[in-house]
């Protein structure tokens, strides 16, 4: 059966399946080292015990969900050269370097400081620990840096030229980190991921209001949970505006796909609110439109002509389909998001934040959709820069191993196996931590084990433990 | 050329950096996954887990630095390398997965603990044996036409490469079991030592018989170790091994604390230049050679600014992380 499959389909559905799952941690990640530097701080700050105790709830959580991305990311750095051995051939000069970067100046710092962050409180004292947590934290957003610059000059290249092997050759290293929609990815991608933590601590906290409101951890997390959603979703819908109007510039045929403009509209284009996509016919079929509404917002004029697909060859149509559909989950998601965030500041100006059911069952309900909105994201972005892996320079069927069917689809079946083995046991691990709330006391991670090394702590950094708690 | 060195070879000085680094430091934790079957009692698990837990994911990046590595700076080496071994990094990267979260999740349940204890051995098992087998798929040699791997599904599979991932899985136990008499007291480490001396010996017969086998791989690897003056140059490397094994001999039976670890290490440097020896200057053992496979001379200057100026400071901080975490491990003291 294996072998009548393709095998550039098989690997870009593994591909598609081990980034999905991978892009996930990392996005919590990012936000919650964030939110433990800023914890940390806040405990050093105040001294108030409440703020150790959520640190070293969310630092349990943080080491099991730091761990699932780091294993899936190992998988990913090396898919590059087994599936895509052409791709790493051709870019390798380009792509490499940024990656190996990354490796130097983010994944070392994390991998080297996370130790200390988990285990070291007691040992190193809480000065230099919170400088370990706080290097943990910029090792995250380094590595967002430099992942996302690398994934942006595939999306729009620059400063390189062609040499004889046909590789991609660097001629101007600024011009291809800092590539023409690599400043609104990052943007964008930084602020998903700060949302998308604050959902989930928002939610953790409303499960608990929602059975105690007076609970002083729930209490703390839900209220920062909430302010970060208020502030943020709207910065981000600007965000994800400009970045828009970005990829129109550098990306028409992902703009099209993404608004299901198949032909093209010389006097005002509609915005298709919902309808759907026939990529044979070349049409959106049942569609929900508003007048002018896409010209509007891309073009901010009423009657400002925008072309369709039907003036890109149909060779590099992107699958309109999935990009479409996945765009609208996404903005759809955004705006939700910045519901609740306005939910909660008329709940707060009112004085009911802690007691008010109906926010806490919205916000619980939100907790997953940061996730559901990166990945869709994701999706729209990837499948939007389709056929091409190098956008108008590289085909992606030009740039896989040449590798039989079986082996691809083998090694599909493998990843699927173990990822659901793997991350179903860690999503429950999380769900159980999750599900008892932040108490006095609280342990870091191994809380399970007496609490000091006998004869071999510092006494200073049990003394100074000791003075701020 | 930069200043009269030339960047292909100090790249492939850079990436074999990397990699040695690698296996010395995710070898003893790999290792002493392997010896986890060997120590059934809870309590000597959680001890031999916390003596890794700090640092092991520090210990693997240097894996994705020697990846992508090869990939920036010998492009080609590693779109020619990657599908020649594609079954054997899938299973490393299984294993790495399985024995990565176990280090979390045996932790977070008391029902399953056995479970993700096996998972954490067996992981680390595959990682090695895969590891192993893909060192000797390349120095078997892989079939390349024009710019892509043109061999079969199954030619990494061959009596040889089963002898070196078997030898691999031997010298990573054998790290960790001296990491484990160096960070453990009483019963645990009396078990290391003995454990200790049959993997000394078993490891010593893998480097025999490995390297009676190269030579009969290629004849460019017999005139590389026998011809003249090769000879002379290569002939320090197997006096050293012996000379290495003697102190580690003396070192056990004197039940010295961290002299094994160390001397264990050398064993592995001294059978990592014998590899270098045979290799250099091809990068696809027969195939390709490092400057064949060289990427554009803007991208190796471009990182070797940035691994001159970050690497001194990763192993500072690593070295740092270390410290931190120094002295014995007791039972019922996880690190906090």
């Amino acid at each position: 059966m294996l072998s009548n499959l393709d095998p550039i389909v098989l690997a870009r559905a593994q591909f598609a399946f081990t980034m999905s799952f991978h892009i996930v941690f990392p996005a919590f990640s990012i936000g919650l080292a964030s939110y433990l530097a800023v914890l940390e701080a806040l405990w050093l700050w105040t001294g108030r015990e409440v703020f150790i105790n959520l640190f070293h709830y969310w630092l349990k959580i943080f080491a099991i969900a730091f761990g699932m991305g780091v294993v899936s990311g190992i998988v990913m750095s090396y898919q590059f050269g087994t599936n895509w051995s052409v791709f790493a051939d051709k870019t390798g000069p380009v792509i490499g370097p940024l990656m190996a970067y990354e490796v130097l100046t983010a994944f070392f710092l994390e991998a080297g400081f996370l130790g200390v962050m988990l285990f070291g409180l007691e040992r190193v004292g809480p000065r230099l620990h919170f400088v370990a947590t706080l290097m943990v934290a910029i090792g995250t957003l380094i590595s967002a840096f430099w992942i996302l610059s690398a994934n942006s000059w595939m999306q729009t290249p620059v400063g390189h030229a062609v040499n004889a092997d046909g590789q991609f050759v660097v001629v101007d290293w600024f011009k291809v980190i800092f590539n023409p929609s690599f400043p609104y990815r990052l943007v964008h991608m930084v602020l998903a991921a700060y949302l998308t933590t604050s959902l989930v601590v928002g939610a953790v906290g409303a499960y608990h209001l929602l059975r105690d409101p007076h609970l002083a951890g729930p209490r703390v997390m839900f209220s920062m949970a909430m302010w970060m959603a208020a502030l943020v979703a709207p910065i981000q819908i600007l965000a994800g505006d400009q970045h828009g109007l970005n990829t129109l510039e550098h990306q028409p045929a992902k703009v099209m796909a993404m608004e299901g403009h198949y032909q093209s509209h010389p006097d005002g284009a509609p915005l298709v609110l919902f309808g759907l996509p026939n990529q044979a016919a070349g049409r959106v079929d049942y569609a929900i439109e508003i007048p002018k509404l896409s010209s509007l917002i891309l073009k901010h004029s009423l009657n400002a002509p925008l072309a369709g697909l039907d003036t890109v060859p149909r060779e590099n149509w992107p699958p309109v389909p999935i990009t479409f559909w996945s765009f609208r989950v996404m903005i759809a998601l955004g705006f939700l998001i910045f519901g609740l965030g306005l939910f909660s500041l008329w709940a707060r100006w009112r004085g009911t934040l802690f007691h008010s059911r109906p926010l806490h069952i919205f916000a619980l309900t939100m907790g997953p959709a940061g996730f559901i909105a990166v990945l869709a994201g994701w999706i729209t972005t990837e499948t939007g820069r389709q056929p091409f892996t190098v956008y108008g320079l590289l085909r992606t069927a030009d740039a896989a191993s040449p590798l039989a069917a079986p082996a691809v689809g083998s090694s599909l079946l493998a990843f699927v196996v173990v990822y659901f083995i793997v991350f179903a046991a860690g999503a429950i691990y999380i769900l159980r931590l999750m599900a008892a709330s932040p108490h006095h006391g609280e342990q870091g991670p191994r809380g399970d084990v007496p609490t000091r090394a006998a004869g071999i702590t510092p006494a200073s950094g049990v003394a100074g433990q000791g003075a701020l708690s | 050329m930069i200043a009269g060195i030339d960047l292909a070879t100090l790249w492939a000085f850079i990436i074999a950096f990397a990699v040695f680094v690698y296996v010395v430091m995710d070898g003893f934790d790999l290792g002493l996954g392997m010896l986890f079957p060997l120590f059934p009692a809870k309590a000597d698990r959680d001890v031999m887990m916390n003596s890794v837990a700090p640092v092991w994911d520090g210990n693997e990046t240097w894996l994705v630095l020697g990846g992508g590595g090869l990939m920036a700076a010998f492009p080609l080496a590693y779109a020619v390398l990657m599908p020649a071994l594609y079954t054997p990094v899938i299973a490393m990267l299984i294993g790495l997965v399985f024995r990565g979260v176990a280090f979390e999740f045996r932790w977070r349940t008391t029902a399953a603990r056995n479970r993700w204890d096996l998972a954490f051995a067996l992981g680390s098992l595959v990682a090695t044996l895969a590891q192993g087998i893909a060192l000797g798929a390349i120095l078997q040699g892989v079939h390349v036409e024009g710019r892509h791997y043109a061999g079969g599904w199954w030619d990494w599979l061959s009596p040889f490469s089963l002898l070196t991932g078997l030898a691999l899985v031997i010298g990573y136990s054998l790290l960790g079991a001296t990491w484990l008499i160096l960070k453990t007291e009483g019963a645990l480490r009396e078990k290391a030592y003995r454990l200790s001396w049959g993997l000394l010996f078993a490891m010593l017969a893998a480097i025999a018989l490995v390297s009676i086998a190269t030579p009969f791989l290629s004849i460019q690897y017999a005139q590389r170790w026998f011809a003249w003056p090769n000879v002379a140059l290569a002939a320090p490397v197997p006096i050293a091994v012996a000379a290495v094994t003697a102190l580690l001999i003396r070192s056990l039976g004197q039940k010295q604390d961290s002299r094994p670890f160390f001397l264990a290490l050398a064993l592995f440097a001294l059978s990592y230049a014998g590899l270098g020896i045979s290799m250099y200057p091809f990068i696809v053992p027969q195939s390709i050679t490092i400057w064949q496979a060289a990427a554009p001379q803007n991208s190796q200057i471009f990182m070797l600014v940035g691994v001159a100026g970050l690497v001194p400071l990763i192993l500072g901080y690593t070295g740092w992380a270390y410290w931190v975490f120094r002295g014995k491990v007791r039972a019922g003291s996880g690190y906090h």
